[in-house]
């Protein structure tokens, strides 16, 4: 039986290198994805320059502060500033050429700087956006806070707009009903800033002085990815290259078991049953020579990641292993359970590509998980590829052990068995089945 | 030996193949004769163990198939209808599997993938891959792969669809070849040439039925007006086909246009009896051809249609 068995799994694997097609779609198409989607999600240096958003801004004031706040954006690395005019700048955020348009309106320098103290009504800047990139839309949100509040309180505490502002605020602070408690202390406020006004223009340094920059976050973050050790950095191919393929490998599973639906229509499969073969070896054979397949997949393309783009299995190398073999089996599975419940090739080929995508992409295969919403992310544990992505990340740039393998591994011998026993049980074995 | 008794097998409310029953000797070519759709690659299937019969049994040396794994099965060569063969491999490479899969490996199987190789003359072409082979090629190919593990039954299921008329003779001459040795083969086919070139036995089976199991000559026998001499006449001036019914082994006589068809009992007798009475009586005639009832007339007779057009 061993004999049989052997030239079963032997025949997969020649047919499979033999099939320049098969191995194309195998091992060529996820490197380029990989690379491709490696790149985009930062490569492995970190120093991939992103695209900056295309922001337009109308300067309808024309005023110092406006000039600043114009400056202030320009000089943000996020943002693209490119000035404009209301209409123009309508247009294009309406075709896409721009994610947001910027006016502002004039007096703005003046009314905000009535607003900060005095309370008047805050001018108002309008702000033009594509709905379709509503996450860039709050990015920018957050740089203008911050530059109109940098921009608008150095004003204040030096400016030449800024001191005029101050001496009308305390003649108008004298004829407001505040209580007087309160008055006391706004006029003790706004006179300290009066009296720093005039220190800095004595000193012949107004505007270059210690608050010449105006009011700014008061603190700053110091950035640390948490990887694997000290002197390892993220490598962004590591989780696209893990991905892709398991993306293609599920595709290498699909397609045995399309090929197995397939052989039930030609006389291959009435030659294989007029064979004294059980049922055990044929299905048995079919499965071990995808897993070889998978698992040779997995393999080349984790391969390739290493020698062209550094990826390194960071953690437990026999973890990572261990992950490669049981997604091999589950995919060996899948495919199996393909081949069980197709009916025309046709069909089962188009409805289990959309299957293997849904699997996929909720795998976190292209994007990572935590980008779900939480019930999605909870959901996804009934996923398989969710397991084997997750493995692979462990196993990789995260460099965790072997023991944080072992859920990825034992989930996906669960889906094994699973599918395995799905396609043992429903696979009509007689032609009139 | 072959032996199927009583076979049936029904799907759904169609009865594919009912009561099926006859037998294959050793060294004969019998032959499952029939139009698509009567029931022959049903009875294949049945007799090589794919579909299971709703009633009835099928013996191959006196033994049934009890399992997938049964050795029994190793008794039988099956070539199917459709190609069986893996394109990308190359034609050794297609044997070396599937004579595995009968578990032979080694010297063993490199002895029985040259002798099916020469058999159907294809040792030179062992290396190449099978999608460059032509359809005859393919077919012999296909026929090979069947006689690797030497079993003693060969199932034909329409071995020659598809092919030249060059590869269709190369492969009679390997079952003729393998008759010799004493296979039993069941032969599959609508073509009435191939049966009637091939078959020591013919069995004719339709609507799932078998309708006539017999050697050639006895069928010919079922049909009624089985010899026929055709005379074209230069003049049929004064000729009465009446009296030439008084002649010995003259069965019937008509004329049509310039045409006489003469039924009689023996062409080799009848034959030179009335050409002979013809010039005696001064009828001169320039063309003289023959008429035997052949297979698809035994199969009009029998079925009410033709082979072909069913």
């Amino acid at each position: 039986m061993m004999i049989q068995f052997l030239a079963l799994v032997r025949k997969d694997l020649k047919l499979f290198f033999t099939d320049r097609r098969a191995l194309l779609a195998g091992l060529v198409v996820p490197i380029i994805c990989g690379s491709f989607f490696g790149y985009l999600f930062g490569g492995n240096k970190g120093d991939t320059e992103t695209g900056k958003v295309p922001v337009l801004v109308i300067d309808q004031d024309e005023s110092d502060v406006s000039r600043e706040l114009v400056a202030q954006l320009a000089s943000n690395s996020s943002l693209g500033i490119n000035p404009s005019t209301p209409a123009a700048a309508r247009e294009a955020v309406r075709k896409g050429k721009a994610t947001a348009a910027i006016i502002i309106p004039k007096n703005f320098g003046v009314e905000a700087g009535r607003a900060l103290f005095a309370g008047d009504a805050k001018p108002a800047i309008d702000l033009l956006y594509d709905p379709s990139h509503a996450l860039e839309l709050d990015m920018v949100k957050g740089i203008l806070n911050g530059a109109v509040m940098q921009t608008v309180s150095k004003e204040i505490f030096g400016g030449k707009n800024g001191r005029e502002l101050v001496t009308e605020s305390l003649a108008r602070l004298e004829k407001s009903d505040l209580p007087s408690e309160d008055r006391t202390a706004l006029r003790d406020l706004l006179n300290g800033v009066k009296n720093w006004n005039e220190q800095q223009e004595r000193d012949g340094a107004a505007g270059d002085g210690g608050f010449s920059i105006g009011l700014t976050m008061p603190y700053a973050t110091q950035d640390q990815a948490i990887t694997s050790g000290q002197n390892s950095e993220y490598n962004g191919y590591a989780h696209s290259f893990g991905g892709f393929g398991v993306q293609f490998v599920l595709f290498m599973g699909l397609d045995a078991g399309i090929t197995l639906l397939m052989l039930r229509q030609n006389g291959l499969w009435q030659r294989l049953r007029a064979a004294p073969l059980s049922r055990t070896v044929l299905l048995g054979s079919r499965a071990v020579s995808a897993a070889l397949i998978a698992i040779f997949i997995l393999l080349v393309i984790f391969g390739f990641a290493r020698v062209v783009f550094g990826v390194r299995i960071q953690g437990s190398i026999a973890g990572f292993l261990g992950v490669c073999a049981a997604f091999s089996l589950m995919t060996a599975a899948f495919g199996l359970m393909v081949a069980a419940f197709g009916e025309t090739v046709e069909a089962t080929r188009g409805y289990s590509i959309l299957a293997t995508l849904i699997l996929v992409m909720l795998g976190g295969a292209w994007v990572p998980t935590f980008l779900f919403p939480v019930w999605l992310q909870k959901l996804t544990v009934i996923n398989p590829t969710r397991w084997a992505v997750d493995g692979l990340d462990g196993m990789t740039w995260r460099g965790l052990g072997f023991s944080a393998a072992l859920g990825p591994i034992a989930a996906l011998l669960v889906f094994t068995l699973l599918f395995g026993a799905l396609a043992v049980m429903r696979f009509r074995w007689r032609i009139e089945d | 030996m072959l032996q199927v008794e009583g076979l049936t097998k029904v799907f759904g409310e169609l009865t594919a193949v009912n009561c099926v029953s006859f037998r294959a000797n050793s060294g004969e070519i019998v032959g499952l004769l029939g139009p698509n759709g009567a029931g022959k690659t049903t009875t294949v299937s049945l007799i090589a163990g794919f579909l299971k019969p709703d009633s009835g049994e099928v013996l191959i040396e006196g033994k049934g198939i009890q399992s997938d794994t049964d050795p029994v099965k190793r008794e039988i060569g099956l070539v199917p209808q459709n190609l069986a063969l893996y394109d990308k491999l190359s034609a050794h490479d297609n044997l070396t599997f599937f004579a595995a899969l009968y578990g032979l490996a080694g010297t063993k199987a490199n002895e029985a993938i040259k002798d099916a190789l020469s058999l159907v003359e294809l040792s030179d072409r062992a290396g190449e891959k099978v999608d460059v082979f032509s359809g005859g090629m393919k077919r012999r190919l296909n026929l090979a792969a069947a006689l690797l593990h030497d079993p003693q039954i060969l199932l034909l299921d329409e071995p020659t669809v598809g092919v030249d008329p060059q590869s269709r003779n190369a492969i009679f001459e390997n079952l003729e070849t393998l008759r010799k040795q004493g296979k039993t083969l069941l032969y599959t086919t609508h073509y009435m040439e191939e049966a009637e070139r091939l078959c020591d036995r013919i069995v004719i089976i339709d609507h799932g039925k078998v309708i006539a199991d017999d050697t050639l000559p006895e069928l010919h026998k079922l049909f009624p007006a089985t010899n026929v001499i055709a005379i074209e006449l230069d003049h049929v001036d004064a000729l009465k086909p009446e009296k030439i019914l008084t002649l010995p082994e003259v069965k019937s006589a008509e004329l049509e246009h310039q045409t006489l068809r003469v039924e009689v009992h023996d062409l080799s007798r009848g034959a030179p009896i009335i050409l002979r009475w013809l010039a005696e009586n001064g009828h001169s005639y320039h063309h003289v051809s023959t008429e035997q009832a052949d297979l698809e007339t035994v199969f009009l007779t029998l079925t009410g249609r033709s082979l072909r057009d069913t």
